[in-house]
């Protein structure tokens, strides 16, 4: 049995009810006026209606582009990131030895914050002493081409950013490592039993009983990608003919460089519209490949 | 060491060995960068730029450490980065472990309505509130000081409280029980019983919110702008955008930046491990 009382509770959920009240709803509500407005900070909010939004979908032309730079990002950095990171727990599931050795390696890259990795990639990015053409150059020479300028290269910067992401898959590696040890052994000697190879265990048997994993790695992938902003904010900030212009990076933009608070306010709501459908169509698409244990089929 | 995993029983040797191959070409390509980070550190200017390039620097250069530190006020930087992670970790463990335990432990009506709101708003991104909070945060002269980036965190964060309900909910309420026959107060039964059973849930939030402490940009990008107010991840971005020019110093700021995050992880590896499996598998 559990205790009733009703002082307890209250008191016990009294900080998040403080903070949900003035860090939460009051802010969304407040939001939610703001981006039919047009406030400054330094003046009284103006009221102009839809004339925002209207903006953004309509007149804008760097919301586009900011929405394909940040949507083509997204598409290739978490599907990419989820493959390889799977790939690289697998790898660690084969009795390796010394797992946790390799574990370590995997996962270190992931604990460089926002703005360190960016220093460091500028720097690794950069087309004459970079660490990538130097290690490259051989290669490029013997195929006689020249030295790529990723970032300073309108086409190459935003490949760039998704090679970068790659660096840190050692969050999902170690989600996927734990998701691959809890599934049962019996199964796979029963798999066996039945005749089925390497290759049919790992797809009638590791694949669906991981898939939930693999959802979930591309539901938060996607969610926290489509929000980049630190990496591009410390080394390319919109780039060469805004090729690296993010959609956080061009919010942030309006708000604290402009003082556009209404705006971006309208910005930040069609934001969360965004993420909300595309994790809406994630869950309704996730029907059709995620296998629950115990769920009816 | 062997581990038993679910799969590669029967693996052939020639497989497993391949396996290894595999694993050490791809972990040179993922440790390159940092190694690249603290031997570019090392080295003059001219050497940095020099082709084709020294993987060892020879000779070894020490100065860009005394003279980075030195050029920005990095132990300014470094005091006010450990004072705000510090209240951070102090302020989200404790909230969140309060209104986990009353999520998890106390029944009451309209409980479940609350932890639908809670887990609502973690769906919602922080570039929603971010305005309004600015404004509000201006309007109180809360601008220029650490108050944005710490109070908030005494006041519970979804995702945190999620996880630390999560393990609630698995410890034995036979505990509780007991400990209110012998005349515990809720309060006890939480700091006294619950607390202590819960240091694993308890260690992994803590890191996880010194690590988003430490590596914040945006926040102390939105509300710290005297430079003496500077957190390290500020002082290192503005030093980068300044004075690029000076790669040797840069590199010997980054690494001194990111050294103490990878000590950490060394000597806290089980914690992450364990917090980042809790928050993969439960989420």
């Amino acid at each position: 049995m559990q205790r009733e009382d009703r002082r307890d509770f209250w008191f016990f959920l009294s900080p998040w009810i403080v903070g949900f009240t003035f860090f939460g709803a009051g802010p969304i509500l407040a939001a939610v006026f703001l981006s039919f407005t047009d406030y400054s900070i330094f003046t009284r909010p103006h009221w102009v209606g839809l004339a925002n939004y209207r903006e953004l979908l309509f007149q804008d032309p760097l919301v586009p582009k900011a929405l394909f730079n940040t949507l083509f990002y997204t598409v290739f950095a978490v599907p990419l990131g989820t493959f390889f990171s799977l790939m690289v727990a697998l790898l660690l599931n084969q009795k390796v030895k010394g797992l946790p050795v390799w574990r370590t390696l995997y996962y270190l890259p992931t604990v460089v914050s926002g703005v360190a990795m960016g220093v460091l990639w500028r720097w690794i990015f950069n087309p004459e002493v970079g660490l990538l053409n130097t290690a490259l150059r051989p290669l490029l020479q013997a195929f006689g081409l020249s030295d790529p300028k990723w970032l300073l290269d309108p086409h190459l910067a935003k490949p760039a950013y998704v090679l970068m992401s790659l660096w840190g898959i050692g969050g999902g590696m170690i989600i996927f490592l734990a998701g691959l040890q809890s599934i049962p052994k019996q199964l796979y000697e029963a798999a066996e039993i039945d005749g089925a190879g390497r290759f049919s265990q790992f797809r009638h048997v590791t694949l669906p009983l991981l898939s939930p994993v693999v959802f979930f790695s591309l539901t938060m992938g996607f969610i926290g990608s489509f929000q980049i902003f630190t990496q591009a904010y410390v080394m390319t900030g919109r780039g060469v003919d805004n090729s690296t212009l993010f959609y956080v990076l061009y919010l942030f933009d309006q708000a604290f460089r402009y003082f556009r608070m209404g705006y971006s306010s309208a910005l930040a709501w069609v934001l969360f519209a965004i993420v909300l459908v595309i994790t809406l169509v994630q869950f309704r698409l996730a029907r059709r490949w995620v296998y629950y244990e115990g769920a009816a089929s | 060491m062997t581990r038993e995993g679910s799969e590669g029983r029967g693996l052939t040797r020639g497989k497993r060995i391949a396996a290894h191959c595999a694993l050490i070409s791809l972990s040179v390509v993922f440790l390159t960068p940092l190694v690249w980070l603290v031997t570019s550190s090392l080295k003059t200017d001219k050497q940095i730029f020099k082709f084709p390039p020294e993987w060892i620097p020879s000779p070894l250069t020490f100065q860009n450490y005394p003279a980075g530190l030195t050029f920005i006020p990095f132990w300014r930087y470094l005091l006010n980065t450990s004072i705000i992670c510090v209240l951070s970790v102090l302020g989200t463990v404790l909230s969140c472990s309060l209104v986990a335990y009353g999520l998890a432990r106390i029944r009451w009506r309209g409980r479940n309505a609350l932890f639908y709101i809670l887990l609502s708003t973690m769906m919602l991104p922080f570039q929603v509130t971010m305005v309004p909070l600015f404004v509000v945060f201006a309007k109180l002269g809360w601008v220029d000081t650490f108050l944005p980036l710490v109070v908030p965190r005494f006041f519970g964060s979804a995702f945190y409280i999620f996880l630390m309900r999560q393990f609630f909910l698995t410890i034995p309420h036979d505990l509780s029980e007991a400990a209110r026959i012998d005349g515990c107060s809720e309060w006890d039964i939480y700091w006294r019983i619950v607390l202590p059973l819960s240091k694993p849930v308890l260690a992994a939030v803590g890191l996880f919110a010194f690590m988003a402490a430490w590596n914040d940009y945006i926040g102390p990008l939105i509300y710290l702008t005297d430079q003496r107010n500077y957190t390290l991840a500020l002082g290192l971005a503005s030093f980068s955008s300044q004075y690029g020019s000076y790669p040797g110093m840069l590199m010997a700021v980054t690494t001194v930046m990111t050294l103490p995050i990878i000590v950490l992880f060394f000597f806290a590896q089980r914690t992450f491990i364990q917090g980042i499996t809790l928050t993969g598998i439960k989420g």
